[in-house]
């Protein structure tokens, strides 16, 4: 079974001594896509480095595939692939020298493992001698998952691998991923990005250390209290300003296009609509998405 | 001169040997505008603002910001513009007290005006008990905004944010463009780049770029209808994705 | 054994593709060979020099008369006590110093025989050689003038003293220096920097979570760099010999092994550095502060050991290189066999095994 276990994880950093993980608990069933979601400096990295044995943490167990991070991690460096977030592979190697030199330290040929990287590698194939640095963005985020996955890993830990990336490129990666995880590849990834929550199965939201909350994204969105409408008029600047004055308005947050408020006790839309003294206004009842989850547990810890 | 438009462009152009980075680009600037300047990675983005900063020169086609030309007058143009990005602003090893102090200087603020800007800035982000930490111990959210206060700290007329708020958690990423709104009610023109979709809905108006070319330019709401379009994401989506060139 | 390969195989990739460092490997031992080489070569002219004449006769005369239309010296005083020298030679103002004995004229015609004192700063060692040389010269062309006229056979002997600097290391000396500085160069710096170019890519983790033994990313990363040292070693040797015309006196054999011994010692260190680092520029600084200006300063090529104060000459006993330095020299250079250096031999070892040691225990298997 290859899950992961985190149990009452705590870490803090060397320098500062202050926090970088706090008392995190976390387990990913075998066959997943779990997403991390946080911003810079939640602790996503941290937890990745400690799962994938590259460093101790200060108090509490993690376990991969039943095996401990601590002892057994010669077993674990064997039967996991790893992106890190700054991982940019040898830039002076080409992509095929690259790849050939993953899979030799694998103990494994490109050959071998064709089958799991083929619909990947063959978007970057024909770039074979060129060497890493003069890859595209997109590009070279492929060739590092290629690399990442050589050697047909149980679990891939993938720590915000569309960062820095375009909308279009981070739609492409997140349906290679997609196709990993029906191979039944374990996977878990982080990114800042909100609206990328709703492409994993199970996410935990994580902020300065502490998970605010594990689920799936549906479940998490309907965990929001609170009924949620957006509103739209001419002027939105001045509008937020007004709807965080009003009294009827309980929170008002900028999304896009529209303003997302909810309602204090004695608000509701028609005595909004009223009190605003404006003529052209729209306003809805909506569905959350996972970034006001965010927004709402941020701000009520 | 015309003192309305902060920057203007015309078929500006910039080859690096046979690659054409920028290509004939086109486009004005009002000011008090906030104009989000958007692209797929490799478009030609960066290579279009270091033009228009006064950090490289064009190839050909001509350009004024604030009214400046970018082959004879970098220098004006230096001091009238601000400029952030995510990955460099604020020395990390210096407090707070002292980049605000560094940045005013290099602008050539007066003493007096230093520390009275200074006083008002820091009272303005809350900053009174971290004025003397080190900006590197301070949360990325924080750095952002006081990067951002530091880059507008000698009033220019346009300020330049690449990509501000990469990473930000989503609460200090609103209470960032309440300051770019406040900033542009002030008068200050502001040029943005982001990757997150829901801002581009903040701006006045947005190009985007693609493969060198600045493929469509106007409202949110506009761009919107033109594409046919339920959000700024699938505009992008439909604009990015013939994309032949990738950095 | 294939991973090992392929490994080795990547690191090669690396130096082969970046032309600054092949620069760093091969232009810069041949640039300092040859620099070093040729300079010390190089003619001088117009040198300061007293004179202190005690005779003041015929011949001391027209000696003082020669160095003053020698294009070599120029006279920059003539005292008659030599008790001002030293004043003189502190502030720098001389090189030489020529000391006329009494009776000079006397002894030279009645005896046939007489000294003349040559005393030379030889903190610079190269310059006081060549100018002793000249006067040389100068003195044979008096005497075969003078032979002309006079029936006696005469002999003018040289005693010299050397001060600063007594026996006078120079010339050939700079080669062991150079062999030295340049394994240092090469094996701490580089294998430093090898490694925490990785850490800052990124890789380094991909290799520590990869099931390939954390020790083996250090072997393979210190064999290439062992290799393109030897490499190097011959390159010098080999310009020695055949540009510089310099002779390898003793065994190539021993002296293969105790480069070899200090290469040991340098990659050890090369990898402690890399192991504290996290970027290429702190690597850099602390592989030059650390180990190249200390070879500069106290082995002894640059600056003589035995000027120094005593506490420098103490710190001069903790660096590798400067032992490495003693043992080459005796080896290359006066031709000595192993008996003469086991006891240099065996502290180069036992400082290699020690940095080797200290290395493995401290490189870590997992980040930070």
């Amino acid at each position: 079974m290859w899950d992961i276990f985190l149990q009452s994880i705590n870490k803090s950093y060397t320098e500062s001594g202050e926090k970088a993980v706090n008392d995190v608990s976390l387990h990913v069933e075998e066959g997943k896509l779990f997403g991390l979601i946080g911003p810079d400096g939640a602790g996503k990295t941290t937890l990745f480095r400690i799962l994938t044995t590259l460093i101790l943490a200060d108090s509490g167990t993690a376990s991969v595939g039943g095996y401990d991070v601590v002892k057994d991690y010669k077993v674990i460096r064997k039967s996991i692939g790893y992106m890190p977030g700054r991982f940019s592979l040898y830039q002076d190697l080409t992509v095929k020298e690259n790849l050939r030199f993953f899979a030799t330290l694998f103990n494994t040929t490109i050959q071998d493992n064709y089958g799991l990287i083929e619909d990947i590698y063959k978007q970057i194939e024909p770039f074979n001698d060129r060497k890493a640095g003069k890859l595209s963005g997109g590009m070279k985020q492929k060739l590092a998952l290629c690399c990442a996955l050589i050697h047909s890993p149980k679990v891939l830990f993938l720590d915000e691998p569309t960062t820095g990336v375009d909308a279009v490129s981070r739609k492409e990666f997140w349906g290679m991923l997609k196709n990993l995880k029906s191979k039944g590849i374990t996977i878990m990834v982080s990114t800042p990005y909100m609206d990328e929550a709703s492409l994993c199965e199970e996410i935990a939201l994580i902020q300065e250390g502490n998970i605010m909350s594990v689920n799936t994204p549906d479940e998490i969105i309907a965990q929001y209290p609170d009924m949620l409408y957006a509103i739209k008029s001419p002027g939105m600047n001045q509008l937020l300003q007004e709807l965080r004055k009003s009294e009827l308005v309980a929170t008002a947050n900028s999304f896009g296009e529209y303003h997302h408020i909810t309602f204090s006790k004695q608000g509701s839309m028609e005595l909004l609509l009223k009190s605003l003294h404006r003529s052209d206004v729209e306003m809805k009842p909506i569905r959350p998405t996972i970034e006001d989850c965010f927004i709402h547990l941020m701000t009520h810890e | 001169m015309n003192s309305q438009k902060m920057i203007s462009t015309r078929d500006l152009t910039k080859t690096f040997g046979d690659f054409v980075a920028v290509n004939n680009i086109t486009f004005d600037v009002r000011q008090g505008e906030i104009f989000g300047f958007l692209g797929a990675n490799g478009a030609g983005k960066t290579t279009a603002m270091r033009m228009l900063c006064g950090l490289s020169i064009p190839t050909s086609g001509e350009a004024t910001i604030a009214g400046y030309d970018v082959y004879k007058e970098t220098e004006k143009i230096k001091q009238n513009i601000g400029y952030m990005s995510q990955k460099f602003s604020l020395y990390e090893d210096l407090t707070v007290a002292e980049n605000i102090r560094f940045f005013g200087g290099i602008y050539g603020l007066k003493n007096g005006e230093i520390k009275a800007r200074s006083r008002e800035l820091i009272n303005a982000l809350d900053l009174n008990d971290q004025k003397d930490l080190l900006v590197g111990s301070l949360p990325l959210g924080w750095k952002q905004k006081l990067a951002f206060s530091v880059a507008i700290f000698h009033h220019p007329k346009l300020v330049f944010l690449d990509e501000p708020t990469g990473g930000v958690d989503p609460v200090t990423r609103r209470q960032f463009w309440d300051m770019i709104n406040q900033a542009s009610e002030d008068g200050i023109t502001i040029f943005v780049t982001t990757h997150y979709m829901d801002e581009a809905e903040y701006c006045d108006r947005i190009s985007m770029m693609v493969d060198g070319y600045i493929r469509a330019l106007d409202s949110p709401a506009q761009l919107k209808k033109q594409y046919n379009a339920e959000s700024m994401d699938e505009v992008f989506y439909e604009l990015a994705r013939g994309a032949k060139r990738t950095e | 054994m294939k991973q090992l390969l392929a490994f080795i195989h990547k690191e090669f990739l690396h130096v082969f593709r970046d032309p600054k460092t092949m620069l760093l490997l091969f232009g810069l031992p041949i640039a300092q060979i040859l620099l070093f080489g040729f300079a010390l070569s190089n003619e001088i002219n117009h040198s300061n020099v007293i004179v202190i004449d005690y005779a003041k006769d015929v011949a001391s005369r027209s000696i003082i008369e020669k160095v003053r239309a020698s294009e070599n010296f120029d006279l920059y005083d003539v005292l008659d006590d030599h008790h001002m020298i030293e004043e003189v030679f502190k502030r720098g103002e001389t090189k030489m110093a020529i000391v006329f004995p009494s009776n000079f004229n006397e002894d030279l015609v009645h005896g046939g025989y007489t000294e003349v004192q040559l005393i030379t700063d030889a903190s610079d060692p190269n310059t006081a050689t060549t100018l002793v040389n000249y006067f040389n010269m100068l003195l044979l062309g008096y005497q075969s003038e003078m032979y002309q006229d006079q029936q006696m056979p005469m002999n003018i002997q040289l005693s010299l003293r050397n001060i600063y600097n007594p026996e006078l290391e120079g010339t050939t000396n700079f080669v062991p220096g150079v062999m030295a500085l340049v394994l240092l160069l090469v094996c701490v710096l580089m294998t430093s920097v090898a490694i925490v170019k990785e850490k800052e890519l990124g890789t380094m983790e991909i290799l520590l979570v990869s099931p390939f033994n954390p020790f083996m990313v250090i072997i393979s990363k210190v064999i290439p760099y062992l290799f393109l040292s030897i490499v190097n070693l011959i390159v010098i040797l080999a310009l020695s010999v055949f540009v510089l015309n310099l002779e390898i006196a003793g065994s190539i054999i021993l002296l293969f092994g105790v480069s070899i011994l200090l290469i040991l010692a340098a990659l050890s260190l090369g990898i402690l550095i890399s192991n504290v680092t996290n970027n290429q520029q702190t690597a850099m600084l602390i592989s030059l502060m650390g180990m190249l200006l200390p070879t500069l300063m106290f082995t002894g090529f640059m600056f003589p050991i035995e000027n120094m104060p005593k506490f420098l000459q103490v710190i001069s006993n903790i660096i590798p290189s400067t032992w490495y330095y003693i043992i080459v020299k005796n080896v290359m250079i006066k031709g000595l066999g192993f008996e003469s250096i086991w006891k240099e031999s065996l502290i180069l070892a036992g400082m290699t095994t020690f940095l080797l040691l200290v290395s493995i225990k401290k490189f870590k298997i997992r980040l930070s």
